[in-house]
Parts: C-alpha cells; sequence; structure tokens
C-alpha cells in the first residue's frame, strides 16, 4: 500500500481515484469511466484501503454504510416487533410467575410465545441495547472514514484542475468561443454576483459555493451520538429516576432516590364536571359516559430531612413548600418533578365502633379505630373498656383457627377483640369483622356494633429526575441543524479554464438540485460567451444505461 | 508509512475500545439496573437509624466491627412468619459471638408488630420503618430479604426469599468477626 504519486506531483493517500490537488483518474478504472464519481470527491476512503489486523476488519465493518443501514433496518424490525403486544412495563403485574399467566391468559399460545422468546421485555434486553450501540459504532466509525479525507480533499483542490478531470465532470462543455482575458473577468464578477466564492490561477476559475453543505451529514451523526450519549448516561446512577410511590391523605413518605425529602399528601381532589357548569361542551358526553374527569389533584406539602441525616430518621424534617399537584403540574424540587399519575379513592381509614348489650342495644360508649395507628385499649365510660388484641387489615379467613392477613392494606379490616365490663371483668372475646362477628369462646353479652368509617384517598405519584434532557435537546438540535445543512444549501462549482490550445473549457459539479447550477452557468456564459455545455448523464442514459453506480 | 499504519492501529484499537467500553457498560448497568437498582453485594450498606420496639434507637454504624443480619419484613408474609422463630434461635446463639440481629419492618402499626412478636415470643431487636425510607434505600423488594452486613460494614450478600435454619446459622457464621 503505497501512496500514489499524481503526474502534478501532489501525493496522494493509497486509494484516491482522484488527485486531490488536480484531479486527474489515478487509476485505470476511474480512467475508463466517462464521468467520476464525485460522492466523496475521489478521495480514499480510508476503510476501503486496508484490511490486515483484527481491528481493520472490525473498522472497516462498521464503516460500511450498507452495514450501518443493515443495522438500523434490525432496530426498526426488531422494535416495531416490540409494539405487537404490551411490554412488561405496562402489564399489571409485578412478579414472574404472574406476568407469564397474564400474556398467556390475555394473549394465549403467542403471548406465551412473546414473553418466553422475551419480546415482552425487548427494550430493556441486552440484544436490542447492543443492536443500538452497534448503529453508534457504525456513525462513529463511517463518519470519521469519510468526513477526514473529504475534507482533506476539499481543502487540497486547486483552481486548476487536470483536463482530464474536468472532461469527467457531468456538466462539461468544451468550444473555441471568443473567450478573451475581459470575458473571463466578467464571469468572475458574475460568478461573485451569484454569491459564489470565485478564485483565480492564471487561466482557471473555480467558483464554489455552499461548500458547507457538505458537513452535513456529518453534523447530523454527531447529533445523534450525542444523543445516543445522552441515553447511554441514563444508565449512571443520579442522572435518570423514574420511581412510583403511592401516598395516602395524611401520610408523610419518604420520596424514593431524592437522598432526604418528605411528601405529606394534606388531600387528594377529584373532580368532575357538572352538567350546569359545561352542558355545551360535555353535555352529551356527560349523558353518554355519567361522568367526565374535571381534575386529580393532590395536595402536598414537602420536608426535607437534617442536612446528612441518615434513613429511618423521622424527626427535624423542615418544611420546604406546599404545593398543588395536578396533572401535567408538577412539584419540582432539586431536579426532581413529582407528576400525578394515579389514585384510588375511598381506602379505609378509620372504624367508629359501639360497644352495645346483645339484647339491649344499649350502647355503652363509642370509639375510632385508625386502622394506620390501631391502639391497643380504648377506654370507655363506667369501667367498660375494649382491648384491640390484634388487627388483621385484609382479612382472607382461617387457617387452623388463626386469622390471615394477604397484605397491609385496610381491604376487609377484621379484629380480635376483648370487651370488658363490670359484669366481666375478665372480658369477652370477639372476632369482629365487616358485618360479621365471631365469639370464638362462647356466647358473649355484649358486642362490637358498627357504626360509620372514614375514608381516605391515595395518590399514585410518579418521581421524576432527568439530567440527561439538555443533552438530549442538544442532540436534537444538533441533528436538525444538521439535516437542514445537507438538506437546504447545495455545494455548487463551476470550473472555468482557458486551454494552452485555445480552447475553453466549462465544468460544473454539485451535490445536488443540478438545475440550479445550470441555470447559474447559463448567466454566466450569457455574459461571457462561453462554450455551449451539456449534461453528459443525459446523453448517456440516452445512449445506453452503462453507468453503474459503485456500492458504499 | 510503518510509523503511521501503526499510529493508524492504535488509533482504531482505541476509538473502537472507548465505544466497545461505553456500551458493554451501558447494557450491563441497564440489566443490572432492572433485578436490583442501587445496592449490590461489596457496597457499603446504607447507614440507618430506627427505634425498636423497647424504645431503643438502634443504628447501623453503631454496630461496626460486628455483623449485622438485617431482615425486612412484613406481618402478612408468610414466608416472613416462617423464617422468624428460626432467626430467633440463631439470635441467641450468635449474639455474643458478634453477629446482630436486626429485623426491620415495613411501615405497620405498633399493634401488629408487637402482637406479632408476643406471639412467636421474639428477642431480637425489631423496629418499624415507619415512612418507609430505610426500605427505600435498600431497594426492597420482594419480602422477605435480608442483607448480610460484615464487620466493615459492606453487604456481604443478599438474600430474597425464605430462608431455613441452617441457612441462617452459615449466614450468621459468615459474618462473623474474626
Amino acid at each position: 500500500m503505497d501512496k500514489i504519486v499524481c503526474t502534478c506531483g501532489n501525493v496522494n493517500p493509497a486509494g484516491t481515484e482522484l488527485c486531490e490537488s488536480c484531479g486527474r483518474p489515478l487509476n485505470d478504472e476511474t480512467k475508463e469511466k466517462k464521468i467520476v464519481d464525485m460522492r466523496y470527491e475521489g478521495s480514499a476512503r480510508r476503510s476501503q484501503t486496508y484490511n490486515k489486523t483484527i481491528i481493520d476488519k472490525v473498522w472497516n465493518f462498521f464503516s460500511s454504510v450498507k452495514v450501518g443501514m443493515w443495522i438500523i433496518v434490525a432496530i426498526l424490525v426488531a422494535a416495531a416487533i416490540g409494539t405487537i403486544l404490551p411490554q412488561v412495563f405496562y402489564v399489571p403485574a409485578t412478579n414472574e410467575t404472574d406476568i407469564a399467566a397474564y400474556y398467556e391468559r390475555i394473549y394465549g399460545t403467542f403471548g406465551t410465545l412473546y414473553y418466553q422468546l422475551g419480546l415482552s421485555d425487548l427494550y430493556s434486553s441486552w440484544w436490542f441495547q447492543g443492536l443500538v450501540g452497534m448503529l453508534g459504532i457504525s456513525l462513529v466509525i463511517a463518519s470519521l472514514d469519510r468526513v477526514i479525507p473529504l475534507y482533506k480533499s476539499l481543502k487540497k483542490q486547486k483552481t486548476k484542475r487536470h483536463i482530464s478531470f474536468l472532461k469527467r465532470q457531468r456538466v462539461y462543455g468544451i468550444g473555441k468561443a471568443d473567450v478573451s482575458e475581459e470575458s473571463l473577468l466578467k464571469a468572475e464578477e458574475k460568478l461573485k454576483e451569484l454569491k459564489y466564492n470565485v478564485k483565480r490561477e492564471g487561466n482557471a476559475i473555480l467558483a464554489e459555493r455552499g461548500r458547507f453543505s457538505r458537513w452535513g451529514p456529518y453534523v447530523n451523526h454527531l447529533g445523534l451520538i450525542i444523543f445516543l450519549f445522552g441515553v447511554m448516561l441514563r444508565a449512571l446512577p443520579g442522572f435518570y429516576v423514574d420511581e412510583t410511590m403511592w401516598l395516602r391523605e395524611g401520610e408523610t413518605l419518604y420520596v424514593p432516590e431524592t437522598h432526604g425529602y418528605f411528601l405529606e399528601s394534606k388531600e387528594f381532589i377529584y373532580e368532575t364536571y357538572s352538567k350546569e357548569e359545561s352542558k355545551e361542551v360535555y353535555g352529551e358526553a356527560i349523558d353518554r359516559v355519567g361522568t367526565i374527569a374535571k381534575n386529580y389533584q393532590t395536595d402536598v406539602a414537602l420536608y426535607k430531612g437534617p442536612e446528612g441525616a441518615v434513613a429511618g430518621h423521622t424527626e427535624d424534617l423542615t418544611f420546604e413548600k406546599e404545593a398543588s399537584i395536578q396533572v401535567n403540574k408538577p412539584i419540582k424540587f432539586d431536579n426532581f418533578s413529582v407528576f400525578q399519575m394515579d389514585f384510588r379513592l375511598d381506602e379505609l381509614a378509620t372504624m367508629t365502633f359501639q360497644l352495645q348489650d346483645k339484647q339491649t342495644q344499649q350502647s355503652f360508649g363509642e370509639f375510632t379505630i385508625d386502622l394506620a395507628d390501631p391502639q391497643p385499649i380504648y377506654e370507655l365510660n363506667d369501667g367498660y373498656k375494649v382491648e384491640v388484641m390484634d388487627y388483621y387489615a385484609d382479612f382472607t379467613g382461617f387457617e387452623e383457627g388463626v386469622p390471615q392477613s394477604q397484605s397491609p392494606l385496610p381491604n376487609n379490616p377484621a379484629f380480635l377483640i376483648k370487651m370488658y365490663s363490670p359484669e366481666f371483668p375478665k372480658g369477652e372475646t370477639s372476632f369482629v369483622m365487616i358485618k360479621e362477628t365471631v365469639e370464638p369462646l362462647g356466647e358473649n353479652q355484649h358486642k362490637i356494633a358498627f357504626q360509620s368509617v372514614e375514608t381516605r384517598d391515595v395518590s399514585g405519584l410518579t418521581v421524576r429526575k432527568d439530567l440527561t434532557l439538555p443533552l438530549l435537546a442538544l442532540g436534537g438540535l444538533i441533528f436538525m441543524i444538521g439535516v437542514a445543512q445537507g438538506a437546504y444549501w447545495n455545494h455548487r462549482r463551476i470550473w472555468i479554464q482557458l486551454l494552452e490550445d485555445g480552447q475553453t473549457v466549462i465544468a460544473a459539479h454539485t451535490n445536488k438540485n443540478w438545475l440550479s447550477v445550470k441555470r447559474d452557468l447559463d448567466k454566466v456564459t450569457d455574459v461571457a460567451h462561453l462554450p455551449k455545455y451539456l449534461d453528459q448523464q443525459d446523453i448517456d442514459s440516452l445512449e445506453e444505461k452503462v453507468d453503474k453506480v459503485e456500492g458504499v | 508509512m510503518a510509523q503511521s499504519k501503526k499510529q493508524r492501529f492504535y488509533m482504531r484499537t482505541a476509538i473502537l475500545a472507548v465505544l466497545v467500553v461505553a456500551i458493554v457498560f451501558t447494557v450491563y448497568s441497564n440489566l443490572n439496573k432492572e433485578k436490583n437498582a442501587v445496592l449490590q453485594v461489596g457496597d457499603k450498606a446504607p447507614d440507618f437509624v430506627l427505634v425498636d420496639m423497647d424504645g431503643t434507637e438502634r443504628r447501623l454504624s453503631d454496630y461496626k466491627g460486628q455483623g449485622v443480619f438485617l431482615n425486612f419484613w412484613g406481618t402478612w408474609c408468610k414466608p416472613c412468619a416462617k423464617e422468624m422463630p428460626a432467626m430467633d434461635n440463631q439470635y441467641a446463639e450468635f449474639t455474643d459471638k458478634g453477629v446482630q440481629t436486626l429485623a426491620i419492618n415495613i411501615g405497620e402499626s405498633d399493634l401488629k408488630v408487637n402482637s406479632f412478636l408476643n406471639r412467636y415470643g421474639l428477642t431480637f431487636p425489631i423496629a418499624i420503618d415507619r415512612n418507609k425510607s430505610v426500605m427505600e434505600s435498600y431497594n426492597i423488594d420482594p419480602l422477605p430479604t435480608t442483607f448480610l452486613v460484615n464487620p466493615e460494614g459492606k453487604i456481604e450478600k443478599i438474600i430474597k426469599g425464605e430462608m431455613t435454619e441452617e441457612d441462617i446459622a452459615n449466614f450468621m457464621d459468615q459474618i462473623k468477626p474474626s
């Protein structure tokens, strides 16, 4: 692999097709072509020149745009497959068996297969993330391999190019026109007027415009890489938090991942539109579906634990602020946002009972049990008292005589209670459930009579923190700048040369929008009386379709 | 020429290495994050302070130099109830050998926890994590989950699910100060 020395004296890297300086074709294949491939200025894409070590081979693999395309296709297909059934994240089950059962129950055999193949958690699978990573590698390497040689050859290009380069341009014309120094000056002036960057070297003119549009794709890739880097940062601790918490009215809980913040729910508010207030807008809909939600809101107070306090610390919380969290109006603190996401209405909070005589229904006093913190003893009047021996929040029945509770949530509260009265100083035992009472140790004279309940609402909140957002926005912005740069501008070049034999050559190249460069050229030839040009591709396609675009 | 080829080789190797490391790291940490966010074996056990049912303040860092058998539980959780008497036996066995036992209840009421420990006659310290901050900092799921904290205050092992008495004895032995 030696460097190629061109007749003009320029030393080109191995693999170069067109001399960086004068544009002479450097290999036979290029020489045989009627029109040269200008995509990378005939520069040596380094990926195609060395292929020796393993590293080179891996490098070349990722440098290929074809490979990059297939990676994109693979990601697209995989991402599409992930949308066929809901992902695990959206399935109302938390453990493996429940999730598997869910897929089978709802989607049958296909669901089971989907789950077993791991497609139900596709986006966090190692292979999907690996594919995205490979796309990242491909972006970096393919860009590096192209942008560097392209930059070099655009920088090195000479104003005066060899005739063998010019005649292989798509737009080309030659003729013994009546061209003098004066008309060259006129051409120069016109080109400047057309906002070209004009260079003159002897009898040669190079007019160039919009070269920066050639960097569009690479700017675009840079944006993508920044974006992917931002996504990558989410894996690092401290950059990204997405947690949920259930907060009951009156409860103060630690906010997950926040290192020392606590939220107290003052009230949950659920409002619906009334027919009177919005007859015009929602009247029909209310008739049809019953209720239409107007507001979901949790009024909270935010507290901060003392600096450097360890978990479990419940005292010395300092009040930070109060806020009403509504949908899309989170409470914000310290880069965290807490959003209103869900709710449960009317969870049992307190239950009020009376101690009564079973026969006469005479009351010996009332007591209220706070289900979050039941007390062992409730003293009533005249020597009557009630002892709560045990409490079952979510009572499911007896197992070998022992009452069972399946969760700590007060879905079906039951109490083991001893009733003390002057007649029964040793107490009567009663097992009190909703709408039912069991007397395990024989007939009682007294009973616990249910009076009323108070309920409270539960707010489902989402805790979010995303420090990668600015980076993602930056990546997106750069991406769009790159797109615009490459799409709305184009790189046009016009060469005009007076040859020694008295002929005049004109040639033009653009990376897109050939009509406009031809129009520019028309204006210049009109003023400067240059020879007529032809679009050689048009002629070609008329004659035969030989031209095969070289694969990338 | 040879020089530049070598340079290119090193350049390419370096770029590829950086990219591959970044990707492997991302995929690896994403996979781990789902299984067990934040805490891993070898990490420092997050400090906490809780008041136990006897009113004694229990602070994890006060146990430095001793092993701590840290168990998270709830009264409704059946495997928790099953392993607790066994834990109590082993607590009696190991407490003089420098292994302390601490059971943390997830936010239930005093009454419920008291009735539970009276029923099973438990003697080791039990504390209630009322605002669930200890649970959050240890990222507990499911119950029971047990953390073995070694005398240096580092997490030696994380056990999810029920343990037999033999397991418990082995685990306690594992964090015995030498």
